[in-house]
């Protein structure tokens, strides 16, 4: 990291010919599609992971942690042995990593406003949704990323999926499908916190008690009546049930479809409501 | 396309307030193309909030503003494809590269992949950035990244640029180099709205100057009427010899028929002039005495002074009050 020579010394670039040449080459393009806007702002977010990678390696250290604590400090008093705890506990451990994930989203979008950039994005001729959901977008590909991490630890560990390198793609692929609905609710976070820390820490406060109170560690049924109860409410519960089936080469329609649901209300309650506050957040 | 018949700007009555504080009270303002037009006034007088208002990223509270033709409100949509901002935070993304952030805005724009690399290396050139392109924003220097910023704004030239105190806290070297920057614009065609708080600066480009105060347009003209109201300048003179300056004042006093300030330093003087004629006169009258004189300047007015003028009161330096998470609607 070297810091830019502010240096006095160096003599300023005479801004000439070339200066003139290139204002008077700033014709006017046809404008883009909305699509091609978003896949555009998608692209910005790659370059983020590509110059802040810390924020990915932040989010999959600690599920990574989760994994090998849970594993082998708690699978054999739970499940007898730490293998077969493994088999049961690692379906869960792929959403909790991509769930905290996608706080990043708010993160990142708390951050964008406080600089002056989002006063260039706003002040372009641009389908105006497109900065956010080309944003969400792009985060998938951080979901992605992630969850190959904790995909290859869990092989490393001696996972193994009875359907196979497909069921576990699929189950990579309903997971993101559920980030990117639980996304929106983040924005929306991060457009109502000051600061990126708040945001950070108000979606990691919301989304460990939906993870413990959920069935990625124990069966529900071990639990108190009215605990299993809200296990059983708890749409992460409803997410992990369909990973474990994809995996394991047993999931159904119906299960299948409620999270497909979920994602799908969460987008529906949430984008509008960020696209809104984004507007008119001053 | 020759429209230099409707004007760049024209506002009247623009209204904006933050909770209890009114940022922009009834602002009135008629800029025509193809020039700079200064907007001079101190911290807090509203100067961003105009701006704000007129590339469409505020709504006013009542009001109206046409830019190039088009409302504000209810065209922003066509506003925004003939302006550019480039705001007093750099608005540009400080992770990403000087590249990538052109890149970023050409697409945007509509350039196609290859065309868009074309045009941000082109930029680069223009602007004296090639070597520090692949480096992030955020290790540039501010005449760097203030440079980049106004590339940012000019990958499709815009036929309104707003510049938002564009040199506040740059060195004198870049500082010229960003008016370089904005008198090509101007050559090229390009109308420039430019806020400041130096009125050395509104001198140098802007061919007419509003001042504002308080959220109000308190006067507008010429740079030279704007000097004209405030009266005179000052004439500076220093002298070799301290032992000198008793004379001195008295020359200067005759030629010039006003009174003398003797400064702290005892060989510097100074007086109130009518204009750089009478300056140069009672300065030639003095070197052809027996006085030596060290040097002399002739001062502009300040801002201050300006505002003492128009207002008689100085430019106080209030906070401009725009808090985060005001709720207010714009349409789409």
């Amino acid at each position: 990291m070297s810091v830019a020579p502010t240096a006095p010394a160096q003599a300023p670039p005479a801004l000439g010919e070339a200066l003139h040449t290139a204002l008077a080459a700033g014709e006017r393009p046809p404008r883009p599609g909305p699509i091609s806007t978003c896949l555009t702002f998608g692209w910005r977010g790659m370059l983020k992971i590509k110059h802040v990678p810390e924020q990915l390696i932040d989010v999959t250290l600690t599920p990574v942690l989760f994994l090998l604590m849970f594993t082998y400090l708690f699978g054999g008093a739970v499940a007898g042995s730490t293998g077969d705890y493994l088999q049961f506990l690692f379906p869960g451990m792929l959403v909790q990593t991509v769930l905290f994930t996608a706080v990043y989203s708010g993160v990142a979008l708390n951050t964008d406003m406080t600089k002056g950039v989002v006063d260039r994005f706003r002040s372009l001729p641009i389908w105006r949704p497109a900065p956010l959901v080309g944003a969400v977008v792009g985060d998938s590909v951080r979901y992605l990323l992630a969850a190959t991490v904790v995909t290859l630890l869990g092989v490393i560990m001696g996972f193994e999926a009875q359907a196979g390198i497909l069921g576990v793609l699929a189950a990579i692929a309903l997971v993101v499908v559920f980030a990117f609905g639980l996304s929106w609710v983040f924005t929306v976070v991060g457009l109502l916190m000051r600061a990126p820390n708040a945001v950070m820490n108000t979606g990691f406060m919301a989304l460990f008690p939906l993870i413990f109170l959920s069935n990625i560690f124990v069966e529900p049924r071990t639990l108190p009546g009215w605990l299993e109860t809200f296990v059983d409410i708890n749409p992460i519960s409803h997410l992990v049930t369909a990973v474990r089936g994809l995996m394991a080469g047993t999931a159904t329609a119906g299960e299948i479809a409620i999270v497909f649901a979920v994602a799908a209300g969460l987008t529906a309650v949430f984008a509008p409501l960020t696209a809104r506050l984004y507007r008119s957040r001053t | 396309m020759t429209q230099t018949s409707t004007p760049a700007i024209e506002a009247s009555g623009l209204v904006k307030a933050f909770g209890d504080t009114v940022a922009v009270d009834g602002v009135d303002l008629l800029v025509p193309q193809g020039a700079v037009f200064g907007v001079l006034g101190p911290n807090g007088a509203g100067k961003t909030t105009t701006i704000r208002m007129l590339a469409t990223l505020l709504a006013p509270d009542a009001g109206s503003a046409r830019v190039l033709g088009h409302d504000i409100v209810s065209e922003a949509d066509a506003v925004r494809g003939l302006v550019s901002l480039t705001g007093q935070l750099a608005s540009v993304d400080e992770d990403l590269t000087g590249r990538e952030n052109l890149i970023l805005l050409a697409r945007l724009l509509g350039y196609r992949r290859d065309q868009a690399k074309a045009r941000a290396a082109e930029l680069l050139e223009a602007f004296g950035l090639e070597n520090a392109a692949g480096r992030q924003v955020k290790h540039f220097s501010g005449g760097m990244r203030r440079r980049l910023d106004i590339a940012a704004s000019i990958v499709v030239t815009p036929r309104l640029m707003f510049l938002d105190e564009p040199t506040t806290g740059l060195d004198p070297r870049s500082r010229n180099q960003v008016w370089d920057i904005i008198r090509a614009l101007v050559g090229q065609g390009t109308t420039v709205l430019l806020c400041t708080q130096y009125l050395d600066e509104a001198d140098q480009l802007a061919e007419r100057i509003a001042v504002i105060d308080h959220g109000k347009v308190i006067a507008e003209g010429t740079p030279g009427q704007l000097k004209a109201s405030v009266g005179q300048s000052t004439l500076h003179v220093r002298l070799l010899d301290p032992e000198q300056r008793g004379e001195a004042e008295r020359l200067l006093a005759r030629s010039l028929d006003a009174t003398v300030n003797l400064e702290s330093d005892p060989a510097a003087m100074s007086v109130a002039v009518a204009g750089a004629d009478s300056a140069s006169d009672a300065i030639a009258e003095l070197v052809g005495s027996s006085v030596t004189v060290a040097g002399f300047s002739l001062g502009q007015p300040s801002l201050d002074e300006v505002f003492l003028a128009l207002t008689g009161h100085p430019a106080e330096d209030v906070a401009e009050s725009e808090p985060h998470g005001t709720i207010e609607g714009v349409p789409a």
